[in-house]
């Protein structure tokens, strides 16, 4: 499944020595983490190691301290969210992020609407391409019409992710997008993710289920106390290697990809 | 954007539903209805005359159209406690103009000097309210803190403005915009009543084409031939009792005098639909399309519903903050207007405790105050009901104490129905 890195060109993204702190407290250490396409990435480590507050850093929703982002090796100006967006860069929050008062349609295409000639919202043609895309992924769907707080956990992810996939996104970011589904959704996404992958997306999959990283992941990035522990090709290495990189914040020997 | 709330998976639609109508709406129809009821059977018959209805609503137009804008602040998690306040500002500014700067520039009795002031009055209210947005959104101070200060600073601005004194006479013009002098006769008043009716059903059948374009599931076709029935009778009703409120003799003798005629035998003239009224149908409609049917409404929405995924969605929420409070600001000049025409001049306490009316006709017209949930015709509708109550509480000769104590303890009970349907209904409360 994995490949030796060198070889592969020009990585997707790179985040290059990002740091991040909060009223003093270094949440992010001078971290490195790159991601090629068609490529899972996963991000472990404990509450507070300092994952999300990274991969915001990429999705616009925080600005790093220091540090660099490139795409496609060019160097990337990411400010606020619209700017990841318009390099394609689509992100699924542990939250979820959607408005629960609007329907999925208003969530689907929430600061992307389509719109009429005149300039107004077309809500019959996003309820279409919302009916679409769901078909897709979620052929059980039907509550087009209700509010989200209405759905379900795991049909309110599906429309977190249906917003994620609708818009061609080159660079996935997954914040435990399995926490809170049943073992049959959760089959789903894994599937997703398989289908995804495969049309050369690169996906950031944070995660804290072993099992899950060993399953769906290529290669996984360890972080500590905001520190990057190390990245491992997760085919050659154990479970316990991994649980050992989380808990004591060591590499093992000769794996270090 | 509230949409009727649906039981979980019920056998047979209920007659509401296949009509989607809010329940919510027919709840505060009923209310009004019954509170007319009452105070017409109380009053023998007085309330529901032509001429009482036609006085409601002119009385109903300034609180009503803030109310719109009281959606929107509120449907964000804010609120404006200086309505009353910004209201009093912006009509120093339309007096001051009108009477003391402007005459002296164009003349006496210019026909510039109404359009004028008007613009400075709305403009003020833009500025004002773009001023409290920004301190709010990007400064980040609370907006009730904003406001509470607010009702204090412009309260005082309008008042160092006059000198505390009353401005008046106003230009002929803009007298018209109030209510009584400005109407648009029977004819008119039909014309448009039509056209609105017209618009109505196209606006229905419209809706019933997209929907069948994209193969959506739609209402039997005498659901949506009864709502078009409904929407014209209202209408019409409207129309045809404001149609029926004729001008008082003594008046057109004194207009036909003041033109140098004598007044036929037998002459009549009805009202019409008020100018002012005609002002907050168009509001209502201009707020609606907003809210519904444009970004900048879409976002309020999502912005209220859950501030985090709208930041994340890319939405600059702090410059949606400024815009909100502008557009409040600039129907806090459009409500000055209005008030101000219909009291014949400015006065230093014009608008005084309007920001409460305002936030209990919102919160009384369903705006949830945790946000996200809100409609423009329940706004109206709110401010409705409380003017109906006052005005037939005043007819009746209930004394000023108890009015005020009435409005505030409804304004509590509203609320606390609300939280029950809420409940009910398992929305979040």
């Amino acid at each position: 499944m994995s490949q030796s890195t060198e070889n592969r060109g020009t990585p997707l993204v790179e985040l290059r020595d990002i740091s991040i702190s909060f009223g003093g407290i270094k949440a992010v250490d001078h971290v490195t983490v790159d991601l090629y396409p068609g490529e899972v990435v996963g991000l472990l480590g404990h509450n507070g190691a300092g994952k999300s507050t990274l991969i915001k850093c990429l999705s616009g929703a925080y600005q790093m301290d220091a540090g660099e982002i490139f795409i496609n090796g060019d160097k990337a100006e990411i400010r606020n969210p619209r700017d990841a967006r318009a390099y394609n860069i689509e992100t699924i929050y542990q939250t979820l992020a959607l408005a629960d008062n609007l329907d999925a349609a208003s969530n689907l295409f929430l600061g992307r609407e389509l719109v009429t000639p005149a300039g107004f919202v077309d809500d019959a043609r996003m309820e279409a391409e919302t009916r679409k895309i769901m078909g897709r992924l979620n052929p059980n769907f039907r509550k087009f019409k209700d509010p989200v707080k209405a759905l379900s956990g795991g049909q309110r992810q599906s429309v977190a992710i249906a917003r994620a996939v609708y818009f061609n996104a080159k660079i996935l970011i997954m914040d435990e997008p399995t926490a809170a589904l049943g073992p049959h959704e959760t089959q789903m996404v894994a599937e997703l993710i398989q289908e995804l992958k495969a049309q050369g997306l690169g996906i950031f999959l944070i995660e804290h289920d072993i099992h899950n990283v060993m399953k769906l992941c290529d290669r996984a990035s360890v972080m500590k106390n905001g520190q990057l522990v190390g990245t491992v090709n997760v085919d050659e290495v154990t479970d316990e290697d991994i649980l050992g990189m989380i808990i004591l914040g060591k590499t093992p020997e000769g794996v270090s990809a | 954007m509230t949409k009727p709330p649906k039981a979980s998976a019920p056998a047979k639609p209920s007659l509401f539903k296949t009509l989607e109508i809010d329940t919510r709406l027919l709840g505060m129809i009923g209310a009004f209805v019954v509170i007319c009821l009452v105070f017409n059977i109380i009053t023998d018959g007085r309330f529901l005359t032509a001429r009482n209805l036609f006085n409601l609503s002119i009385q109903t137009v300034s609180v009503a159209i803030m109310a719109t804008g009281m959606v929107f602040v509120i449907v964000t998690r804010h609120i404006d406690l200086s309505v009353g306040a910004l209201l009093a500002t912006c009509s120093a500014v339309m007096g001051v103009m009108q009477v003391q700067m402007l005459p002296g520039i164009l003349g006496l009795g210019s026909p510039l000097i109404a359009p004028l002031a008007i613009l400075g009055g709305l403009l003020a209210g833009a500025l004002i309210g773009a001023f409290n947005g920004w301190l709010i959104g990007y400064q980040r101070i609370p907006a009730f803190i904003v406001t509470l200060g607010g009702l204090l600073v412009w309260r005082n601005v309008g008042w160092y403005m006059t000198d505390g004194q009353t401005l008046g006479p106003l230009d002929q013009n803009f007298l018209l915009l109030g209510g009584v002098e400005g109407t648009i006769g029977a004819t008119g008043s039909w014309i448009l009543g039509v056209l609105f009716s017209l618009a109505a059903i196209w606006a229905i059948w419209r809706a019933r084409a997209a929907k069948i374009q994209h193969e959506f599931p739609v209402k039997p076709l005498w659901a949506e031939g009864a709502l078009m029935a409904i929407s014209v009778g209202a209408i019409m009703g409207f129309v045809a009792i404001l149609n029926s409120y004729e001008v008082p003799i003594g008046r057109l003798k004194r207009e036909f005098e003041a033109r140098g005629e004598v007044l036929p035998e037998g002459y009549s003239e009805v009202y019409g639909l008020p100018i002012s009224v005609l002002i907050l149908i168009f509001v209502a409609i201009a707020m609606t399309v907003l809210a519904r049917r444009t970004r900048l409404g879409r976002y309020i929405f999502a912005t209220g519903g859950n501030p985090d995924a709208a930041e994340l969605s890319g939405i600059n929420t702090r410059m949606l903050t400024v815009k909100i409070f502008a557009l409040m600001g600039f129907l806090c000049g459009l409500s000055a207007m209005v008030a101000q025409a219909r009291l014949a001049n400015h006065t230093n306490d014009i608008g005084t405790l309007d920001e409460l009316r305002v936030i209990a006709a919102a919160v009384i017209g369903g705006t949830a105050l945790a946000g996200g949930i809100g409609t423009i015709y329940g706004a109206i509708l709110g401010a409705i009901i409380m003017q109906s109550l006052q005005s037939g509480m005043a007819m009746v000769g209930v004394d000023a104490p108890f009015q005020n104590i009435v409005v505030g303890a409804l304004l509590v009970l509203a609320v606390w129905i609300d939280i029950q349907y809420r409940k009910r209904t398992g929305e979040k409360v």
